[in-house]
């Protein structure tokens, strides 16, 4: 085992820089993914015959595929389209593509969750559809969306490993040049980064568990 | 964009084999997850202090880390000290103890959605705390178990798909190999992404209608 190498100053920062990568790529997909998965998820629920089929279809289809799949589209399929992106947007666009479609069905069954007596009660009172949808269905639904929505965003940054395929500078890309020059440090470099996805997530998801208290007791 | 499908035709073997590996992949791992979640689900409510701890951190740990790296530590970190295996068993392996995390929890959430009472009462009619989750607790939460395992069933097969950047041979991997051959990179992702939906629609399908099912049955 290779230790020296593994901790060595090189290898250390340039796995931090493979980590700003993960970070920047992680951040601007959950919030991409965010806005466009409570457009989707709002359209499906609305049963505007148009819009949601549109959106049923999307959800279904998308988070019926593998990742990776969506990865090599937004790389090379787009490009074979004429649309040539830097590596780290097009990695942005297809995590977009596929969460949107996850956040979507978890806004759903969030929507969904609210008494139905509500919304009848709203409309009776002179709401509008929209109106009952805005001051009553969103607020109370997207409550309960909160702790499934982060570990769907743990799972966008643990995927964004995939990208290793594109040559994104991410970390998992990082740790491989660095274990394919000292192969002795293959095993240590691979532990070392699980450890740090490791942190993250789990920080995450102890957060969003107690929150999750906060909000429901 | 002119799709031409007879272009692929030349390629069929190399669908129909990534697409068996893929299933045997995903059946494999799926075996496999059952055996190692089970487990897990069962020693982390067995309360004893030190076989509680060693599932929380199994669970907390590969839960929490890329499938990628997993599958790396199998496929190049092992070969790095000496221990050479098939990439298709490194992928099996990896997906297996990744998905084992997730299972572990769906099958303790089932375990823990049975009245504390039933166990109360196995035990005190004389069953062992071995039998009692054999015989009365097990049975029962399988059966709630079930849905969240369709779900964790699809992961597998969408999840499989790592295979391709070890160079397993899978469905993704035939893509990969035939669209670098052919040029026709669209049509290859096309038609492959219609060969995972034949294995997952169906799926996902039965999973909702399961749930609604157990949701007016239960």
């Amino acid at each position: 085992m290779d230790l020296q190498n593994t901790f060595s100053s090189t290898s250390l920062s340039f796995l931090l820089e493979g980590f700003l990568v993960t970070l920047q790529v992680a951040l601007f997909a959950i919030l991409l993914s965010f806005i466009f998965g409570i457009l989707l998820g709002v359209c499906r629920y609305t049963r505007v015959p148009l819009l949601s089929h549109l959106a049923t279809a999307y959800i279904e289809i998308v988070r019926n595929l593998p990742l990776l799949l969506i990865i090599f589209f937004g790389y090379f399929g787009l490009r074979e389209w004429g649309l040539k992106l830097p590596v780290t947007l097009s990695v942005i666009v297809s995590m977009t593509l596929f969460t949107s479609a996850l956040v979507a069905e978890i806004v759903r069954s969030g929507l969904n969750s609210v008494d139905k007596g509500l919304v009848e009660a709203s409309r009776s009172q002179g709401f509008t559809y929209i109106q009952t949808l805005r001051h009553i269905v969103l607020p109370l639904g997207l409550k309960r969306t909160i702790p499934p929505m982060v570990s769907q965003f743990i799972s966008l940054i643990k995927d964004t490993s995939l990208a290793v395929v594109i040559s994104l500078p991410e970390m998992t890309h990082n740790a491989q040049i660095i274990y394919n020059k000292h192969y002795n440090a293959t095993i240590p470099m691979l532990i070392l980064v699980a450890l740090v996805y490791f942190i993250v997530n789990y920080s995450l998801s102890r957060a969003s568990r107690r929150l999750e208290k906060k909000l429901i007791g | 964009m002119s799709f031409d499908i007879s272009s692929l035709e030349a390629y069929k073997q190399d669908f129909i084999d990534g697409f068996l590996t893929t299933l045997s992949a995903s059946l494999l791992a799926l075996v496999l997850s059952l055996a190692i979640g089970t487990v897990i689900a069962v020693i982390r409510l067995s309360r004893v202090r030190l076989l509680e701890w060693i599932g929380t951190v199994y669970v907390e740990f590969f839960r929490n880390t890329p499938l990628v790296i997993q599958v790396f530590f199998f496929a190049m970190g092992l070969p790095s000290i000496g221990i050479d295996i098939s990439e298709f068993t490194a992928g099996a392996i990896g997906l297996s103890i990744y998905t084992g995390a997730f299972i572990a929890e769906a099958i303790r959430g089932g375990i823990q959605s049975v009245p504390s009472g039933q166990m109360e009462a196995s035990r005190s009619s004389g069953m062992t705390y071995v039998q009692a989750m054999r015989f009365v607790i097990l049975p029962q939460a399988f059966k709630l178990v079930i849905p969240p395992l369709g779900n964790q069933f699809i992961n597998l097969v969408k999840n499989s798909s790592v295979l391709a950047i070890i160079a397993g041979g899978d469905l993704m991997y035939a893509a990969d190999i035939v669209s670098s051959q052919t040029f026709q990179i669209n049509l290859t992702y096309i038609f492959v992404a219609l060969l995972y939906l034949v294995i997952t629609l169906p799926l996902s399908y039965g999973v909702n209608r399961l749930e609604r099912h157990l949701a007016q049955t239960v």
